[in-house]
């Protein structure tokens, strides 16, 4: 074998191989180093040529193809590399939805490969066949159905480059077969352009200038920091701005951690439950400045009365989302960095003190009324948010946090006191229960070096539970810490405050956690008791890899400040 | 207030375009009441003609979106007044109705239709022009026992296009890729 590739390399001759091997030599080519994936019949081939080159890709066997999606976007998100998943066909590719819409909705780069039954027997309702193209069309950036070997090398490049430019997000190539073990002659080049996809945009250097002009004049100006600050790199040109002009920055979710949370301007998270401050203050702002950030209705609230006083610049790489759900006074059609860049060089040095007092004034009236007591409880069950602020202190704010869906989800992006860009990774736009476990997996092969703690509700964790067999048989050093209210906590909370406390199937009957875990042959603890809280995450964080602890929380905690959906953020709840 | 409005886009010629772009209207509860599809003069780029009925705020956005697809190159919203547009409708008659007065030759002449082809049992006359004439045009024509009645979509030129065709021009003369 490594002869053969020898005598190639020598005499400048294309080799030919199998469509399946031309997979592997593409994959490795575009900087492939770890795939998480399971296999099946229309897909073997594929991994018959995987056995050759372990030494050079990683394959984590994960146990359900849900959970490959999970994990390639945990390792995208932690790493700034493309994931990588495979599956097979039918009921394989179907596995994968959920995860493809996710990773579309939250801009993720991706590659899934799936395998489909022979080319002859498309559309013949074949064993395993599914239409996986049209299946995932409205929730991929891209996808395509190869069915010869000698358009695989092409594919590929297409599949990588897509994925991880302009606004990244999801592609699935579904290679039938016959492609996968007829033979062809390999070639790899790269893909640089292809005419109808324009990702990078010409940055419109009168629009910069009627930006700049607009954040000079203003007297209370307010950036919105989107997740897009992080995707473009661009968290020092940001504070630059920030900094020069004196302006606070709020954070929408997927935005968190772009900016320290210790840091002066940092004005808290926006949204529905969001801090007070930031989402009172969008009320009172002349000028808003939104990066990377699509004005989700989570943000919002109500549409018709959101900064309807103020003028909006946006910065924002996809054009689709500019004028989509606010109408922008000025729009900048770029890359967050090349955008702030040009910005920066306008921006007079200014002062906004009041303004600033106003986000204090905001900020302890938040503490007074909520979060003492959440951060603070002397009484009483353990609460969602004192446990996320030891989690916080103990890790100093440096771990990854990995978050599932729900009120733990919020909490925790609340309190966790974020440090370093790209530390935050959850499922926003789709709100994806089960996402934080094999996640949480994938962020630790994307880097290994940092601490990643997931912290997921008691009804997550049973979406994609079997996933501890991955981290067990892979050795995936994740701390998972389970609150367990014994609630779908957030609907809950919704049933209680809008449904009259009717809880209509929202009460769980919980498995031993710590059992489980033990079954995974992963050690666990679980605590109920305060005293017993800090010691427990202490033993957590010190014990060697994988780790499950359970913390019992209190049944029936609420999570405010909320705003009611579809109304004004101006109306934010304390309570 | 919900009226009629084109949009035309320009693709690339692939397997599934047309799906990738009607899922699009159809997420947002669209009703697509006519769609052609052809080659442009350059090879390889597809010209789509849809006709909608819906707001022009609400097309403007989806517009966007389906420009955001991968191998759409532009897609455009257009008023009635701004684009040139024929529709053509073919109606199959009875041809007993010839043997009777001549009056749906002169019917014909006079509403600038023609006669494709006769059979013994029926035949089939083809007219071009706007929707509403072409459904005026179906009952003056039932007297004489209109069997059936069929229309196809729009092609339509718009009349500011010149320098968005500048462009497809250069594109002529870039690699079509994979």
């Amino acid at each position: 074998m490594k002869a053969e590739k020898e005598a190639d390399k020598r005499l400048d001759v294309k080799p030919v191989i199998t469509g399946a091997e031309a997979l592997m030599r593409s994959l490795v080519a575009e900087g492939v180093e770890t795939i998480f994936g399971y296999p099946g019949g229309a897909i073997m081939p594929i991994y018959d040529a995987l056995y050759d080159f372990q030494d050079q890709v990683h394959h984590i066997l994960v146990r359900h193809e849900q959970g490959a999606t999970h994990a390639a976007q945990g390792y995208a998100r932690s790493s700034g590399k493309v994931g990588v998943a495979f599956a097979t066909s039918g009921p394989g590719a179907t596995n994968l939805v959920t995860g493809l819409a996710d990773a579309y909705m939250d801009s993720t780069p991706m590659v899934c490969i799936t395998g489909q039954v022979a080319a002859s027997l498309l559309g013949t309702d074949a064993f395993q066949e599914t239409d996986v193209i049209g299946i995932t069309m409205p929730i991929t950036k891209w996808n395509i159905q190869v069915t010869k070997q000698e358009d695989i090398p092409a594919a590929i490049a297409k599949a990588f480059y897509i994925a991880r430019s302009g606004r990244p997000g999801p592609v699935l190539v579904d290679i039938t077969k016959n492609a996968q073990v007829g033979k062809c002659e390999f070639e790899y080049k790269k893909c640089e352009f292809i005419r109808s996809y324009q990702p990078i945009p010409e940055l419109d250097n009168e629009a910069v200038t009627a930006a700049a002009a607009l954040i000079n004049s203003a007297k209370k100006p307010y950036i919105f920091c989107g997740h897009g600050v992080l995707i473009a790199g661009a968290e020092n040109q940001l504070l630059e701005l920030a900094e020069k002009a004196q302006i606070p920055v709020a954070s929408t979710l997927l935005g968190l951690s772009a900016v320290p949370v210790d840091h002066p301007l940092y004005g808290g998270l926006l949204g529905m439950h969001g801090n007070y401050a930031p989402n009172m203050l969008t009320c009172e702002c002349d000028l808003v400045i939104a990066v990377g950030m699509r004005f989700d209705d989570r943000v919002t609230g109500d549409v018709n009365t959101f900064v309807k006083q103020a003028k909006v610049i946006h910065i924002e790489i996809d054009a689709a989302e500019i004028n989509k759900i606010i109408r922008a006074d000025v729009a900048i059609h770029a890359d967050a960095k090349t955008a702030l860049e040009a910005l920066n060089k306008l921006i007079m040095p200014a002062r906004h003190d009041e303004w600033l007092k106003e986000f204090e004034v905001g900020h302890k009236k938040e503490y007074d009324k909520v979060q003492h007591r959440e951060l603070y409880p002397e009484t009483g069950e353990i609460k969602m948010a004192e446990a996320v602020r030891l989690i916080s202190e103990k890790t100093k704010g440096e771990a990854i946090l990995v978050t599932d869906v729900g009120q733990h989800q919020m909490i925790a992006s609340r309190y966790y006191r974020f440090k370093n860009p790209n530390t935050n990774i959850t499922s926003g736009g789709m709100g994806t229960m089960g996402f934080s476990v094999p996640a949480a997996m994938g962020a630790k092969m994307g880097a290994p070096e940092k601490e990643v703690v997931a912290v997921i509700g008691d009804g997550c964790f049973q979406m994609t539970l079997q996933e501890l067999g991955t981290i067990y048989q892979s050795q995936i050093g994740v701390k998972m810490v389970i609150l367990n209210n014994n609630f779908l906590g957030m609907v809950r909370q919704w049933q209680q405050l809008f449904f009259d406390k009717r809880y209509s199937s929202t009460e769980m009957t919980n498995p031993d956690f710590v059992q489980i875990a033990k079954g995974f042959f992963i050690p666990g603890k679980k605590v109920s008791a305060r005293e017993d809280l800090s010691s427990a995450i202490d033993e957590m964080l010190a014990t060697p890899g994988a780790y499950l602890l359970e913390i019992v929380v209190e049944k029936e905690d609420n999570v405010f400040p909320m705003v009611p959906a579809g109304a004004p953020v101006s109306s934010i709840r304390l309570e | 207030m919900q009226k009629e409005y084109t949009v035309t886009v320009y693709t690339e010629d692939r397997i599934g375009i047309t799906n990738r772009i009607t899922i699009i209207f159809t997420r947002r509860g669209i009703n697509i009441t006519s769609l052609t599809t052809a080659e442009t003069e350059i090879p390889g780029v597809y010209k789509f003609v849809i006709t909608v009925m819906s707001t022009r705020e609400l097309l403007d956005k989806v517009v966007g979106q389906i420009e955001r697809l991968i191998e759409i190159h532009r897609a455009f919203v257009h008023e009635e007044d701004e684009v040139v547009y024929q529709e053509l409708a073919l109606y199959k008659i009875s041809t007993k109705a010839l043997h009777t007065a001549g009056d749906v030759e002169k019917l014909i002449r006079e509403n600038n239709a023609r006669i494709l082809t006769i059979t013994g049992d029926y035949f089939v006359i083809e007219k071009t022009g706007h929707q509403q004439e072409l459904v005026d045009f179906i009952k003056k024509l039932e007297p004489y026992g209109l069997i059936e009645y069929t229309k196809s979509g729009r092609v339509a030129i718009v009349k500011w296009s010149r320098r968005f065709h500048e462009h497809l021009k250069e594109l002529d003369k870039s690699v079509a890729s994979y």
